[in-house]
């Protein structure tokens, strides 16, 4: 198993969305996050105040998949959040160690396996 | 001169002008997150540039004696304008009154463009628009103009106001075409409470439109103040049945649309219907303009605030519905068609249609000037980053973390370095 984590742009999230639904990804965490990757600070000015903004508001998905998952997840994700400006954001895909579903206490793989396509497969 | 009257528009005046702030909080929390400032600046200029426009030029457009089409220069630059009595107030207070109609007219455009159309554009169009659109129809019809010679039935600015800036909205919307994300994904308000708060300070600057267009303390005003109070509450309660009725839940979007609704449509009749049929008024507004929104919500016309379902439609019936109810023992002057007048409503309609067409066209052509010299749309990167930081480099909710404070090179001693603690919260990971 594997925990694939995306950092990317806010606007993009409905897409990253539509596209990870295509390609069958059902369970997934999302979170706002800050951060800065090498794009153009914005400059703003509050009464005399001027201020560079160095963090860039962004959108982190947790995704917890099964091994031949990944390459799917990650091309939906690839395919989909990327204007070609920097500042798209960046794909991790981590090990994991033990994966528990609360409600049943499966594990591991069948933890991250949807419990429709279990019951189909 | 009478010191009431005067007393009265005065305090009418400053009501009128709270509207135009008020519309920025309406249309701000219709509007997402990184567009909220955008949205309210829209309003907030137009007291700037359509007030500064009015009051050189503008007020000389319209009130000059000129022809039945436009007004003259003669009092541009506000020459001849003074203390002496225009009917029972100052001149000088009568063209402030009326400059705060044409701010807030500029102003309900912008809710059919807002989230795409670059801010100096925004700024160049509503001037003009003010001076070329508004400026002529309102001395059509309260300059002695056509259709005032004609005897359209227009109390507070109906057509001049509402029916004029739901034509050019519709205009604007289709000539800037849809935001990017229009129809592609979920546009949601970022703050209804915005919403309520400006529907509610709408109403309370409403008095002051409709009663003030008395031009007195007069019982014309007391008529036009209680239509403003119980035509609104009609066109609520409908449109919250209909609600009901469709849906089984009331929502605060609704209930602050209907509000508007409710004020437009009863603005061109305040001062010529009986109370009762301001409440008739206000109820029947509420069917075409509540079906007119659900409509336009499966169309590709981006009017994205309904510019022209609650000011257009709610405006065009008010004013037709006036020709219908006008009763002359409120009045003292028209019967509408109810009353054995059917005339009345033929010369409304002469007018709303007179209205929608020159403020169409003249909109477009205005808008394809402004376009040969600049862009109107913001590029896609920066309506997807909002405009907000795009156009005015600011947020709404500006969280302020990592925001490095940039010092100016202070002469003679070494500049301060940035705090070390600043450069490290703000650091690159």
């Amino acid at each position: 198993m594997k925990l694939v984590v995306a950092i990317i742009r806010t606007e993009k999230l409905t897409s990253v969305l539509e596209s990870l639904f295509r390609a069958e990804v059902r369970g997934l965490t999302i979170s706002s996050v800050q951060g800065h990757g090498g794009e153009t600070e914005r400059v703003e000015t509050y009464r005399g105040t001027t201020v560079k903004m160095d963090l860039s508001e962004k959108v982190r998905l947790e995704i917890g998949v099964s091994d031949h998952f990944v390459a799917p997840t990650v091309d939906a994700i690839l395919s989909s959040a990327g204007t070609g400006s920097v500042g798209d954001g960046k794909i991790f895909v981590l090990p994991v160690e033990k994966v528990y579903r609360i409600r049943t206490g499966e594990v591991d793989q069948d933890a991250v396996t949807p419990v429709e396509a279990a019951t189909t497969a | 001169m009478n010191s009431s009257d005067t007393a009265w528009v005065l305090v009418a005046t400053a009501l009128v002008l709270l509207m135009t702030p008020a519309l920025g909080f309406f249309y701000g929390g219709l509007v997402r997150r990184k567009n909220a400032l955008n949205t309210m600046m829209m309003s907030v200029c137009a007291l700037g540039f359509a007030g500064l426009g009015w009051a050189l030029l503008g007020y000389s457009l319209a009130f000059g004696r000129g022809n039945g089409w436009i007004g003259d220069l003669s009092m541009s630059l506000l020459r001849g304008v003074g203390l002496e009595p225009h009917g029972t107030i100052p001149h000088l207070l009568f063209f402030a009154f009326q400059g705060t109609f044409a701010i807030i007219t500029a102003a309900l455009i912008s809710g059919a463009i807002v989230e795409r159309m670059r801010f100096g554009p925004y700024l160049a169009f509503i001037t003009l628009w003010s001076l070329l659109v508004y400026a002529p129809v309102a001395h059509w019809v309260w300059g002695g103009g056509w259709l005032a010679k004609l005897g359209a039935l227009d109390f507070a600015g109906g057509t001049v106001v509402h029916i004029n800036a739901g034509a050019a909205a519709l205009v604007a919307a289709i000539v800037l075409g849809p935001r990017k994300d229009y129809g592609r994904q979920a546009i949601l308000p970022h703050s209804v409470p915005f919403t309520v708060l400006g529907a509610g300070l709408l109403w309370f600057g409403w008095f002051g439109f409709n009663a003030g267009s008395a031009l007195g303390a007069s019982p014309s005003a007391a008529l036009a103040f209680t239509n403003t109070l119980f035509a609104p509450a009609a066109t609520l309660v409908v449109w919250t049945i209909m609600d009901l009725l469709r849906t089984g839940k009331v929502t605060a979007v609704g209930g602050a649309t209907a509000i508007v609704v409710g004020l437009v449509a009863v603005t061109p009749a305040a001062g010529f219907v009986g109370p009762l049929g301001g409440i008739a008024l206000g109820a029947l507004a509420a069917f075409p303009s509540y079906y007119a929104l659900l409509f336009r919500a499966r169309t590709r016309l981006d009017d994205s605030l309904d510019v022209v379902a609650a000011h257009g439609v709610g405006g065009t019936v008010g004013a037709l519905l006036t020709g219908v109810l006008a009763q002359k023992v409120w009045n003292g002057a028209t019967d509408g068609a109810l009353f054995g007048n059917p005339k009345q409503l033929g010369i409304q309609l002469v007018a709303v249609l007179a209205s929608i067409a020159y403020s169409a066209i003249l909109t477009f052509g205005l808008l394809k000037a402004v376009a040969a010299v600049a862009a109107l749309r913001a590029t896609a990167p920066d309506e997807g980053l909002g405009l907000d930081v795009s156009q005015h480099g600011e947020e709404a909710y500006a969280r302020g973390e990592g925001a490095i404070l940039i010092l100016d090179e202070p002469p003679g001693p070494p500049a301060p370095t940035v705090s070390p603690v600043l450069r490290t919260e703000g650091g690159r990971s």
